[in-house]
């Protein structure tokens, strides 16, 4: 009978972290299917989406351009540092071309726009939420999935690929200017190197992972400001969730995306 | 005769958080054209009842009918044409801090009505002005007006697509006397210009006496009085006694 009591007690404590993750999960899944089922349905909101565009790529540039940039040239660095001088010079291009492109780029614009907007995403529609504009919205007959959502969604998906490939162009030239004017390499060659070992492929990953991160970010950002409660509180909680969680996803999924492309 | 027309039948409802039983079987009907007062205590479920009228809250169990149409068990679509005749003053007042005054008040004529812009902001001054509010504030943003224009704001709000029923969610609360009458004044005045029904929760009794043609009490999530305002008056139930004439003791208990 004791021993009874004790395993009652000991799938209690399993059970209940498990009901809420489940739950969770459930509630995340229904409210993905409503967010794509209402971005692709009328009406749909231009000027929300224009409005969300230039908040996360516009005012994204600087943030990305400058993480980029330092990226190639410390990818320059160490390129030099790991090859003897012998072999360096076609090697650095090579090396900051692919890492920049493939990885680095996707994930230092994935990563600094998790930061940024979806912080404020999550704060802003949370806000809008305790303070009742979300009830307020379906009073006056709009789709707070399509007003809200959808917008930032495809706003996400959008943008987050051009911020990429700006990322590309800086990076490799954050490459091109340590191995330069601080290895001394030959420019002409560096040039000529990073033309001749381009590939689509490369550009192609990166533009993919941006989407998907894209996406990610967006989401978690709506899906942690709409489900937030409890007045400010609430809503600081759910811009940290939205953060972490966008920016641990995006982390596993560019391992997933880099193994499905090039693990064959 | 129209006045006998149901406009909003609540039968039986309920509605529970987790283990929280918040609406226990209310009973509710607000005819057209009329004004009903929803009196009760904080945290009764006021807010709860109202939102389960609009699709915002999903009942547990219980009829809610709009003009004798059906609503719970429906998807939020079906029951859209409904819902749009419908208007809210919000408790809190609601306001999109993202748009101007006008446009918070235009809202439901451009997205809804799609009324063009100009026309709709017209529209929005003129109502602005109905609530006493002047032109110059139009181009304003909702957090650089004081709680009672932001109430008067979110009023105008309410009326501005001309709605069948108008919610009102303790317009009067956090407002001066005298503002608060004023309030009340613009309540009755776009109510009966509208020819709307108006439910109002509201915590003010010098309110609910001057807005009401009939007051219901909401306690322990059943409607457990209701009638007029000089029913009220006269009444001996216990419980609305004590609630009218704020008093600690009594058979409502209040959990400190
Ligand atoms: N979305 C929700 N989730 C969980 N509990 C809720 C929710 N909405 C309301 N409640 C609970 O239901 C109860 C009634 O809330 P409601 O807002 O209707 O009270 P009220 O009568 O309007 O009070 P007040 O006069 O203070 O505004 C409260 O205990 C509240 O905590
Ligand atoms: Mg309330």
């Amino acid at each position: 009978m004791q021993s009874h009591k004790y395993l009652e007690n000991f799938l209690r404590t399993l059970g209940k972290p498990l009901v809420i993750f489940i739950y969770r999960l459930g509630e995340l899944s229904e409210f993905i299917a409503k967010a794509l089922y209402h971005s692709i349905t009328p009406p749909f909101y231009p000027k929300l989406l224009l409005k969300q565009i230039i908040n996360i790529g516009f005012y994204s540039l600087p943030v990305v351009a400058l993480t980029t940039i330092f990226a190639g040239m410390v990818i320059a660095l160490q390129t030099n540092a790991g090859f003897s001088s012998y072999g360096a010079e076609s090697a650095i291009a090579q090396v900051v071309l692919i890492s920049v492109t493939r990885e680095l780029a996707p994930a230092f614009a994935g990563l600094m726009v998790a930061g940024r907007i979806g912080a404020a995403m999550a704060a802003e529609i949370g806000t809008m939420r305790v303070t009742e504009q979300i009830d307020a919205l379906s009073t006056l007959s709009t789709n707070p999935f399509k007003y809200l959502v959808a917008p930032r969604l495809w706003a996400g998906v959008i943008v987050l690929p051009l911020l990429v490939l700006i990322g590309d162009i800086i990076g490799i030239f954050g490459g091109y200017l340590v191995a330069v004017y601080q290895l001394n390499f030959n420019p002409a060659n560096y040039i000529k190197t990073t033309v001749n070992e381009l590939q689509a492929i490369d550009v192609y990953t990166g533009i993919i992972k941006a989407a998907v991160f894209g996406f990610v970010i967006a989401l978690m950002g709506c899906y942690n400001g709409y489900k937030s409660k409890g007045g400010a509180q609430g809503v600081g909680e759910a811009t940290t969730n939205a953060v972490v969680a966008s920016s641990i996803i995006i982390l596993i999924f560019n391992y997933i995306i880099t193994d499905l492309i090039f693990t064959n | 005769m129209d006045e006998l027309v149901d406009k909003i039948t609540v039968r039986n409802l309920h509605k529970s958080f987790g283990r929280k039983k918040v609406l226990n079987g209310v009973d509710l009907t607000v005819k057209k054209g009329e004004s009903l007062v929803v009196i009760g205590g904080s945290g009764t479920g006021k807010s709860v009842l109202i939102k389960c009228i609009q699709g915002l809250i999903t009942p547990d169990r219980g009829s809610i009918k709009i003009d004798g149409y059906e609503t719970v068990g429906k998807s939020y679509k079906d029951n859209e044409k409904l819902y749009a005749t419908m208007g809210m003053l919000f408790q809190g007042g609601a306001l999109f801090d993202s748009l101007s005054v006008w446009e918070n008040v235009a809202f439901g004529l451009i997205e809804n009505q799609k009324m063009p812009r100009k026309l709709a902001k017209e529209k929005a001054i003129e109502v602005l002005r109905q609530v006493g509010l002047g032109a110059d504030v139009a181009d304003l943003s909702p957090s650089e007006l004081s709680g009672g224009m932001q109430k008067r704001v979110g009023l105008a709000r309410a009326i501005a697509t001309r709605p069948e029923i108008i919610f009102f969610d303790e317009p009067t609360t956090g407002l001066d006397p005298i503002m608060a009458d004023v309030i009340n004044d613009l309540i009755i005045d776009s109510v009966k210009k509208l020819g709307a029904s108006a439910l109002t929760i509201t915590h003010d009794m010098a309110s609910a006496k001057k807005i009401a043609d009939r007051i219901a009490m909401l306690y322990q999530g059943k409607i457990i009085w209701q009638g007029t305002v000089s029913e009220l008056k006269t009444t001996n139930n216990p419980c609305v006694c004590q609630f009218v004439n704020g008093q600690a003791t009594g058979p409502i208990k209040v959990e400190i």
